[in-house]
């Protein structure tokens, strides 16, 4: 059975959100067990392949049994096999932080809710394992399909945030069928492995140049790289708590994966880097996103749309480190996947237990939260340590393998706009620790002079919160080997 | 901003013309994409899967693995479209509009009033904005939606010869159902094919196709790898691929089908279901 | 310009089809009203529809079904230039399915907006947002 791993893996989410979708109309009690059920069997699979991964290498799986360019390949290597973990780690922790949110929230819809969390999951768990450029496509509709309900049904202008949401991903979505098109006309095939043999032939093409062009702004559309971010904000910040801790760790993550693996795998880094003048107008892009994403956070009045800026300089540290086409910036910026993936998900994770107990997440609103929320708080900090790059955390490490990569590119700016939005985000967050470390004032009511009562959110929210707080220190303590053995595995030759 | 837009579209649009001076030429049958994998497939298509139709070989075969999560997709824009809109209880509660059948005098009855029997036939309901029925529709709309559903039947089974498939025949048992509700009324739609049955029959036709890839692996074979199923259908490998093909069609026009409707009934009624076209 | 014209007659799908696929993203980019967008990023997929469909055409082809042969018979009989390719018109298949879906979930967004805001006019939405926040 271990040698199918590559099909359960996406098998099980889709067979057990149909199974939840059903039962929703027959038992509502059995909805969420059976998704707790069916990720945490997802996630001992993912285990499962990452073990067999750094055993033997790479593997492939024939789907109906047809070999590669006939057939839909799905391949397992070292560059996605820890993220297909963190992926299901992820979404299993914030379902079951989620719990209380979903029962309030969708009682009514619970299996509908489940079975979209659960396609949601398997589009981004296809995605990152698929080996066929078409099959991407696919998944990724899936996945935005389902992420565009998730959204919607949150609070004040989630119905329009989500509909501008899905008209800018549909652009992005059309944008990379459009560029596939495009590299099957100059190939003929739609299998990674087989383009990629073909592009030495084909080096000189300017088909397939603008293929890479196209197809990496359809990705950079849906990543939400700066100049087209404008929907991030609304879309994240309006989310129900409980989609928000799923959608904003995982897709534009995904997506970023998305374009290392168009950039290493299908078009070869020779032929994604050919072109100097491309890959230095990205980093520029990639500066100004960083820059930008932390002026505005700066901006914000409400800690998740500040996160969701901070998410907006996040992607710019990644493109730039991928663009920057050395060793150190490609692995800084696929470790940067992992971290900012654990990162995110813990101070949404925060961001929900606080608006579950404050019922706001005002920065006015926040006084007082150390004495109150001892837990969630503890957590908080942990994350937005690792955010701005305090060494034993995770952060850390990837910010120090993108700045390599900047300083040995000679690429000053990008180096420059890493240190300014550290510095921004350790002005952000210690913004915040002032405002809910002090007890509030007394006002003129003598309303507020006792100090804070203990008041923590549920287990439920507070244990995959810590759970995942202790994840970014373990992921800064194994970075070393998570870098040794898995990422400099996956980078191909040709790099320097 | 209008101004803008167009200065971006026409930079872009002018950017993908002039890079089809070197795109090959149309009906070109020389060029890569039509050498050479869509040679292996004509080719060895029909030995392979028993299909004529070299489409429904790739859809449901070569590519299966595509086409399930493409049938996902309609699944889940059903799922979605019933998470974002379905409403219980319309808030607020508006009057409804009866007719007393043997006088022909229309009753508005306020929100909270005493309502009639749902299925009775002295009082019959009416939409507030009402279209008076025309017998003329109504009647060849009965006509003609077995003929429908008898031809969506057929498109179905014969998807491995001629232009058709679970797509097609779905959208047209779908459509049938949509045209009875458009020339009755969604009510009366609904009491026929319930939303239940619909969400029931569209995770269940998902489930057969996923499932038969299951079974697929579970008979020792690669996921949707139809060879397998072989022993359990009594026939030779060739011959399971075919009918492997017409179950997941099945399984596809079962979930088109119940999806397409749902989605209907949702849209049409902006999620009461109790009234709309 | 004179060599203009006959690339313009060899290649006049992918002319219409960008022409089509702009169209569609300047009604999605420009058009305040919002049911307009929707009928805009339509027109913008069924361009991408056009063009893989357009790019599976060889001159004198027929339908991809194969006419001679029997069960398992056919090998070297099939001649690939009399039919054109079918891979397109799958993958094309996938992309209608999904241009609907996305067609079905965007319209429920829509009707969602309208029952909050009472309106689909993306100004008197903005509008409506920045008198809610001045309060």
């Amino acid at each position: 059975m271990t040698h199918h791993f590559p099909a359960l893996l996406i098998i099980v989410p889709l067979l057990s959100a149909l199974i939840v979708s059903a039962m929703g109309w027959i038992n509502r009690r059995w909805c969420f067990p059976l998704a707790v059920a069916a990720l945490s069997g997802a996630l001992a699979i993912s285990v499962g392949l990452l073990t067999q991964v750094m055993a033997t290498g790479p593997i492939a799986y024939k789907m109906a049994g047809w070999s590669p360019p006939i057939g839909i390949t799905y391949v397992i290597d070292y560059l996605n096999a820890p993220i297909l973990v963190v992926i299901l780690a992820v979404a299993l922790l914030n379902l079951i932080a989620a719990k209380t949110w979903i029962e309030k929230d969708f009682s009514e819809k619970i299996g509908a809710y489940l079975a979209l969390y659960l396609l949601f999951l398997s589009g981004m768990v296809g995605i990152v394992s698929t080996g066929d450029a078409f099959n991407l496509y696919v998944l990724l509709e899936i996945g935005s399909l389902t992420g565009y309900a998730l959204i919607g049904l949150g609070k004040e202008r989630a119905p329009l945030s989500s509909l501008n949401y899905l008209f800018m991903g549909t652009i992005g979505a059309s944008f990379y069928l459009l560029g596939i098109g495009y590299i099957y006309i100059a190939t003929g095939t739609l299998n990674m492995a087989d383009i990629a043999s073909m592009i030495p032939q084909l080096a000189e093409s300017s088909t397939l140049f603008l293929a890479l062009i196209i197809c990496m702004a359809g990705l950079f559309v849906k990543m939400a790289l700066f100049p087209m971010h404008g929907w991030l904000p609304n879309a994240y910040s309006n989310a129900p708590s409980a989609s928000a801790g799923l959608i904003a760790p995982l897709t534009t993550k995904v997506m970023i994966y998305a374009m290392v693996r168009l950039g290493l795998t299908v078009f070869t880094p020779q032929f994604t880097f050919s072109r100097g003048m491309l890959s230095e107008a990205i980093v520029w892009v990639a500066v100004a996103a960083i820059i930008a994403g932390s002026l505005l956070a700066l901006m914000q009045r409400r800690l998740s749309r500040m996160l969701t800026y901070i998410i907006v300089a996040e992607v710019g540290y990644m493109v730039g480190g991928f663009w920057l086409g050395n060793e150190a910036g490609v692995t800084g910026a696929t470790l940067h996947i992992i971290n900012d993936a654990a990162m995110t998900l813990t101070l949404f994770l925060a961001v929900s237990a606080i608006t579950w107990k404050l019922g706001s997440d005002k920065f006015e609103d926040l006084q007082g939260l150390f004495g109150k929320m001892p837990f969630t708080m503890m957590g908080f900090v942990i994350a937005a340590l690792a955010v701005i790059g305090i060494p034993p955390t995770c952060g850390f490490f990837s910010k120090w393998y993108l700045i390599t990569a900047g300083i040995n590119a000679g690429q000053w700016a990008f180096v420059g706009a890493l240190l300014f939005s550290s510095l921004t985000n350790a002005v952000l967050f210690f913004r915040i620790f002032e405002i809910a470390f002090f007890e509030p004032f007394a006002t003129g009511h003598g309303h507020h002079d006792h100090g804070p009562t203990f008041s923590e959110a549920p287990l439920t929210m507070v244990v995959p919160l810590i759970v995942a707080a202790i994840s970014l220190i373990a992921l800064g303590l194994y970075s070393g080997d998570i870098v040794t053995k898995l990422i400099q595995l996956a980078i191909p030759a040709g790099i320097a | 901003m209008r101004l803008l837009a167009l200065i971006a579209v026409i930079l872009t649009g002018g950017l993908i013309i002039f890079q089809t001076g070197a795109f090959p030429d149309f009906g070109d049958a020389n060029a890569p994409a039509n050498t050479y994998l869509s040679t292996y497939y004509l080719e060895h298509g029909q030995a392979d899967t028993h299909a004529p139709n070299i489409v429904t070989s790739v859809l449901a075969d070569y590519r299966g693995y595509d086409t399930m999560f493409e049938t996902t997709v309609v699944f889940a824009a059903g799922l979605a479209c019933f998470f974002l809109l379905r409403r219980k209880k319309v808030p607020g509660g508006e009057p409804r509009i009866y007719r007393h059948m043997p006088t022909g005098i229309t009753l508005r009855i306020a929100d909270g009033g005493k309502l009639p029997a749902e299925d009775s036939e002295v009082f019959r309901r009416l939409d507030t904005e009402f279209v008076p029925q025309q017998l003329i529709i109504k009647n060849t709309c009965r006509i003609v939606i077995p003929f429908i559903q008898i031809f969506a039947l057929y498109v179905i089974a014969h998807g491995h010869y001629s232009p058709g498939g679970g797509f097609q025949g779905g959208v047209l048992l779908a459509a049938s159902i949509i045209l009875y509700a458009i020339s009755h009324d969604l009510r009366r739609a609904i009491r026929r094919f319930s939303e239940k049955t619909a969400a029931l029959m569209g995770s269940l036709g998902v489930l057969i196709y996923a499932g038969t890839g299951a079974l697929c692996l579970l008979m020792g074979a690669n996921f949707l790898n139809y060879k397998a199923l072989a022993p359990l259908l009594g026939v030779d490998a060739v011959m399971a691929r075919s009918h492997g093909i017409l179950i997941v069609e099945i399984g596809v026009a079962f979930a088109v089908m119940a999806m397409i409707i749902w989605i209907y009934y949702n849209l049409s009624s902006a999620g009461k279901h109790d009234e709309g076209l | 310009m004179t060599d203009l014209l006959p690339l313009m007659a060899a290649k006049y799908n992918y002319w219409i089809y960008t022409i089509l696929m702009m169209t569609g993203l300047y009604a999605m980019i420009a058009k305040n009203n919002l049911v307009k967008k929707i009928i805009g990023m339509n027109i913008f997929q069924t361009a991408i529809i056009l063009f893989y469909v357009s790019i599976a055409y060889k001159t004198g082809g027929t339908l991809p079904i194969i006419m001679e042969g029997g069960h398992g018979g056919g090998h070297g009989a099939i001649n690939a230039a009399d039919y054109i390719n079918p891979l397109p018109h799958t993958l094309m298949l996938t992309a209608i399915v999904v241009s609907v879906a996305t067609m079905g979930v965007a319209l429920a967004l829509a009707i969602k907006v309208y029952r909050q805001y009472g309106t689909l006019e993306e100004d008197d939405i903005n509008h409506q947002i920045r008198t809610q926040a001045g309060q």
